[in-house]
């Protein structure tokens, strides 16, 4: 075995109760691509920000070169030759690139020669490593896919031998992520050590020569990417074998309720995020809408709910239109029975600071039942708060308590029990078990299919392919803005994971 | 206003952490009367005499308080709304206008009883429309409130400047105001209220705006935490995408905040002219508009804690005009002093002394303090 | 209006358009690295009377200066430790400085030189005064160049001097030198800077010194070029024009420059025309120019003439996160 470029021994870390990395041992070789896979909240980011001197191991040893050393900041980090790609990128927006690279590797008090030997080196490393990118660029103009490679950039001008990368593909477009994985295994050619995180599978095989896997904040295992397959390293991420499958009968869909025709949606920066979608549900189905994070799925959700003004198209709401391109309202469309709950829990579904009670009634609080003339019906909110506490099994139940001090799984029952208990016609869920704990996933999946089959009409918006794949009863595959693809639940996940990174259209463009 | 910190159980929240706060700004406003020469205590102890030691000085504390209540309110109403309004200075000013309107115009013909409601509508609009334009710019095109409220506070003063000079002012009068309201537009003395409790009371300014200001806090504590209003306004504050979510407009919500808040720095100007002077001078505010910034921040923006605090700030008045005389070397700029410390304080250094609270309380009683580490969560 | 008048108009400009430029200057070093000041004011009037208090004691202007930029640094200083380490608002510590400020300087004064607040009035030899430079007189005569130079540049004062040489220096520093480039990210987005292994509270701190260093230059222009002395809330409101004026120029050194010219412009005109009718016009009131500032800043933020974007990481505390 090589010389490892990284060691790490015993890393502990805990957030208050929470242990998010326990006693993790971790050796990278040199020179090579080692994968780091594991869930969501399985404590890869924890891992990494230990590594770059974000936050301090509470024991454990980090070694780099076989050398022992003590990363209390990032800049002893970048002393010791790790530099790290960000999930979100560390940019200065209205910078050029020239200055972004340069930004805390000036050199001298004078920009003028940091700013020359930036522009010499960055000549080089386009033409050793073909990462091309105009210096003078100003970086909130450029595409995702070349931001993210100044920040390669800037770490391999600060002289980095090991790049952390943070799951770096969640942004980009599948030709993009497979230029970057052209990258590394150039940077590796070079003799550069590579750490990727990630939690898709498929990256890991594509491009990695080792991978450890994390579960629950420990080092489960690690293997050689050569002598190991998708399904053992994906049984090693969920640990058991999870049976997500949840108990359902068959769909008996109905009418119409929602339908939605051409629907283009911009972001603020004037970027096309939903491109021209059509769709309907009809009452009595789930209809999931699965893809990767970023691909439009957040803009739909919020166009439809009335947050996101729409640039065209139209939405029907038991066949008659909601205004999506103008003054559509979310409080309207309530009274329409039309449900929300929203992807963004702590910041758009709940007012953190409010009593739980006060969140019961969140949208809702123009009701003639929580209302006495202009004045709150005090009473009427907190009784109707106890009853969805029970019903819903939220604890702590207590309506009084501050809404920040309950778990994400309490946070998202609340919700729940809010926009279910409203009898809507429609219901569209984003990300419903984001943050929750594993006995509340079970609830949350259970209630969505209760609503199914009192007839609503459910759009369900997840990134989590599995929860599609078990709660839908059609799959709608989302990528670039695009529905690319429906298929029936008992698609395969290889077959919608193609569909997800885009591989059938691209074949059909040719 | 979020706190980044740990939970602290309620008591400390809103007891112990300002009543420390509070401290230090004293402790430092001390240090300051030291430098000057004098000895802290005893400039306290006159300051207290000064503002509560007889009926008289009871009733001149309850008249500068009575400012306070009025703009402290107005203060925390924006803040309720996530809005920061420096204006109450100017707001105040400009309702000045609509005190003079009513009162020049009908002190001959209507009683103090029909001219003070309809004062308190005009002073109110005049305040709510002075606070409306930022209140617009900042909804409608974004415009930071902070800078055009105290824009609009130097503009106010500029307009009350030429209206007093120029307009107002009767060709006989020596200074800058107007002329002095007849009978029907004075406001009923307090000071009998005081006379009850065996107080004596010579003339003082102290009036029934007193009354009208507890009524507001009242009303503005109904308004935040009972009303459908109120809680659309809390929403927006603490969070605009939720409000959004929920469907409450920010425009509406942003204007209709200002307009209260603007309204009740409004009627902070009747008590001045309609109850103590007859009539409408240069500078008839001077300072209430900020002192309400303090006085919110240390009332928690909170009714209950917002009177107590204007009644405190009305008491360093008071005991300051008392002080001054005592203590030449201490005049009643000292306030100004306090002034600024408590919004360091309670304000802007509110959790300085959090984290020492925090370990304070686990080491003593770590069970009862309630203790939750902070959320990790969302990593 | 004879050219004399105009010159004179222009000189008078130029003097008040001085303290407003060193506040807006040293208001643009904190804004831009993200940290907004209301409390240039405050700063300003500490300084003056600092300036006019040490002036008085010792007979040096230059102790004068030197404690009056210590003073205004320290205060400067206390907003940061509000704002930088304790994430405090912003805005809430500015408005305590300037409070503080107004009470204490009054309450000083008046405790140490019992003038009603003012510090005793000074002799020439203890303020900074006019200096006439080479030549002044010798191109007096010669057309356009010639007064323009001998009584508008000349004769100005030292302090007059630096701070006009303060534009093209923060334009340099800014975008010239590693702490400009430093200055400049970190007020966009701090997290960039501290991924680069720089600290963002050690470069925030930096910014708000040279806040205080220029505001307190600010003051000894008021106390010991414009006065012989400082007489209590001499600001009168200055640093909240200069506050205007940098907003105005969207944050750049030299259009702030231009906006703290225009709006000295204003209140020279304003001074000089009092009550006096203009041909057309009629008679403009006094208050209305001296509120013209005020509004054209309104209408600049209401995005009628262009739009003033603040650094995006403004007024907001820095938290590590991820």
């Amino acid at each position: 075995m090589a010389e490892p470029a990284i060691e790490l021994v015993d890393i502990s870390k805990s957030f208050g109760p929470v242990r998010a990395n326990r006693d993790i041992d971790l050796s990278v070789e040199k020179g090579t691509i080692h994968g780091i896979i594991g869930e969501n909240g399985a404590g890869k980011s924890t891992l990494m920000s230990i590594l770059y001197g974000f936050y301090q191991a509470d024991s454990g040893e980090i070694r780099v070169n076989g050398r022992k050393v003590e990363i209390a900041t990032p800049n002893d980090a970048i002393r010791a030759g790790i530099g790290m790609v960000h999930q979100h990128f560390m940019l200065v927006p209205n910078f050029s690139v020239l200055e972004n690279v340069i930004l805390g590797a000036e050199g001298e008090a004078l920009l003028k020669g940091g700013i020359a030997r930036a522009r010499a080196e960055l000549e080089r490393l386009e033409r050793e490593y073909g990462l091309e990118v105009d210096p003078d660029a100003v970086v909130e103009e450029l595409p995702v896919g070349l931001q993210q490679r100044v920040e390669i950039l800037k770490a391999l001008f600060r002289g980095a031998d090991i790049l952390i990368l943070d799951e770096p593909t969640g942004v980009l477009t599948p030709p993009e992520a497979d230029h970057l994985f052209r990258i590394l295994v150039q940077l590796k050619a070079q003799g550069k050590t590579v750490v990727l995180i990630t939690h898709k599978l498929r990256e890991i095989m594509a491009v990695t020569d080792n991978v450890s896997v994390m579960r629950q904040g420990q080092m489960v295992a690690t293997r050689k990417t050569a002598e190991t397959i998708v399904e053992e390293l994906a049984e090693l991420m969920v640990g058991r074998r999870v049976l997500l499958r949840v108990e359902k009968g068959a769909a008996a869909p109905g009418a119409e309720k929602l339908a939605v025709k051409n629907l283009t949606v911009k972001d603020s920066r004037g970027v096309t995020m939903v491109d021209d979608v059509s769709f309907t549900v009809r009452a009595g189905e789930i209809v999931g809408i699965a893809g990767v994070a970023g691909n439009g799925q957040s803009e739909l959700l919020e166009a439809i709910a009335g947050i996101r003004p729409a640039v065209s198209g139209t939405v029907l709401l038991d066949g008659k239109p909601i205004d999506v391109t103008g003054a559509a309202d979310p409080g309207e469309l309530r009274d329409r029975g039309l449900a929300h709950v929203p992807e963004d829990r702590h910041n758009v579904g709940l007012v953190l600071a409010f009593e739980e009670s006060e969140n019961a009634i969140l949208g809702y609080h123009d009701g003639e039942e929580y209302l006495r003339g202009p004045f709150l019906d005090i009473d009427a909110i907190r009784r109707d708060a106890r009853e969805k506490i029970g019903k819903y099994d939220i604890r702590p139940g207590n309506e009084r308590l501050r809404t920040a001090n309950f778990s994400g799984g309490n946070q998202q029952k609340i919700v729940l029990a809010r926009e279910m208990e409203q009898d809507p016609g429609v219901l569209i869920v984003g990300q419903p078990t984001r943050g929750v704990d594993v006995g509340a996933i079970e609830f949350i999946h259970r209630r969505l299919i209760a609503m199914r089959d009192q007839a609503k009409a459910v759009l369900l918006v997840s990134v989590e392919l599995d929860e599609i794949r078990s709660l839908s009863d059609r799959i709608l595959v989302m990528f670039a803005g695009r529905i690319v693809g429906e298929r029936g639940p008992e698609a395969s996940e290889g077959e919608l994971g193609l569909l997800m990174a885009g591989v059938e259209r691209a074949e059909a463009a040719e | 206003m979020s706190t980044p910190y740990a939970k602290l159980p309620r008591w400390a929240d809103y007891g112990l952490i300002p009543l420390l706060n509070l401290l230090v700004a004293f402790l430092v406003a001390g240090l300051v009367v030291l430098i000057v020469g004098e000895n802290p205590l005893e400039a306290a102890g006159i300051l207290v005499e000064g503002a509560f030691g007889r009926g008289q000085y009871i009733a001149y504390t309850l008249y500068y308080a009575t400012n306070f209540i009025f703009t402290g309110l107005a203060v925390a109403v924006a803040f309720h709304g996530g809005l920061f309004n420096i204006g109450g200075e100017g707001q105040a000013y400009i309702a000045g206008l609509g005190v003079a309107l009513v009162a020049l115009s009908f002190d001959a013909t209507f009683p103090w009883w029909v001219n003070f409601p309809l004062a308190i509508l005009a002073s109110a609009a005049m305040g709510a429309a002075w606070a409306l334009i930022p209140a617009y710019l900042q909804a409608r095109r974004g415009s930071h409130i902070v800078i055009t409220t105290i824009m609009f506070n130097f503009i106010a003063a500029s307009v009350m400047v030429y209206l007093l000079v120029d307009v107002l002012k009767p060709p006989e009068a020596m200074g800058p105001q107007t002329r002095g309201f007849l009978e029907g537009a004075q406001l009923p003395k307090l000071g009998w209220v005081l006379e009850l409790f065996g107080a004596t009371v010579r003339s003082t300014p102290f009036n029934i705006s007193f009354l009208l200001a507890l009524l507001m806090a009242v009303a503005v504590w109904a308004l935040i935490w009972r009303t459908k209003l109120g809680y659309e306004i809390r929403t927006y504050g603490f969070s605009p995408k939720a409000a959004r979510y929920a469907g409450i407009g920010d425009v509406r919500t942003i204007m209709v905040t200002m307009l209260i808040s603007g309204a009740l720095a409004g009627m902070m100007a009747l008590n001045p002219i309609m109850g103590s002077e007859h009539r409408v001078q240069l500078d008839f505010v001077t300072g209430a508009g900020f002192v309400g910034i303090a006085v919110a921040l240390m009332g928690r923006s909170h009714p209950a804690g917002i009177v107590p605090a204007a009644i405190l700030f009305g008491a360093l008045y008071q005991g300051g005009a008392e002080l001054a005389f005592e203590m030449p070397a201490i005049s009643r700029d000292m306030i100004v002093i306090i002034q600024g410390l408590v919004i360091l304080f309670a304000g802007a250094l509110e959790h300085m002394f959090r984290p020492w609270v925090q370990t304070a309380l686990a080491s003593l009683a770590p069970r009862t303090a309630g203790l939750e580490p902070a959320k990790a969560e969302g990593r | 209006m004879s050219a004399d008048t105009l010159l004179q108009l222009l000189d008078a400009t130029i003097r008040v358009s001085v303290p407003l430029l060193l506040a807006a200057l040293a208001g643009l070093y904190s804004e831009r690295s993200g940290v907004f000041d209301i409390g240039l004011d405050g700063k300003m009037l500490a300084g003056a009377f600092t300036a006019g208090a040490v002036a008085a004691v010792t007979g040096s202007a230059w102790l004068g200066l030197l404690a009056a930029v210590l003073i205004a640094v320290a205060l400067a200083l206390v907003h940061g430790f509000a704002s930088i380490t304790h994430r405090g608002n912003q805005i809430v510590s500015g408005v305590a400085i300037n409070f503080i400020a107004a009470g204490s300087t009054i309450i000083l004064g008046q405790a140490w030189f019992a003038q009603g607040g003012r510090t005793p009035s000074l002799p020439n030899d203890a303020r900074f005064v006019g200096i006439e430079l080479p030549f002044a007189d010798a191109l007096r005569g010669v057309p356009l160049i010639g007064p323009v130079y001998s009584e508008i540049v000349s004769g100005q004062t030292l302090l007059a001097y630096f701070a006009f040489g303060m534009v093209p220096f923060t334009w340099w520093v800014l975008f010239r030198t590693r702490f400009g480039l430093r200055l400049r990210a970190v007020g966009e987005n701090p997290a960039a800077v501290d991924t680069a292994g720089i600290s963002v509270t050690w470069l925030r701190y930096r910014a708000v010194i040279c806040t205080g260093v220029l505001t307190g230059v600010a003051g000894t222009y008021l106390a010991l070029s414009q006065n012989a002395g400082f007489v209590k809330d001499m600001t009168a409101g200055r640093g909240f024009i200069a506050l205007a004026a940098l907003i105005f120029a969207k944050w750049k050194p030299v259009p702030t420059m231009w906006a703290c010219l225009l709006f000295g412009f204003l209140d020279a005109f304003a001074i000089r025309y009092q009550g006096i009718a203009l041909p057309g016009i009629g008679r403009v009131p006094v208050q209305f120019m001296q509120a013209l500032p005020y509004l054209l800043t309104v209408i600049l933020l209401a995005g009628f003439i262009g739009k003033a974007i603040p650094p995006r990481a403004g007024g907001v505390p820095y938290v590590k996160e991820r």
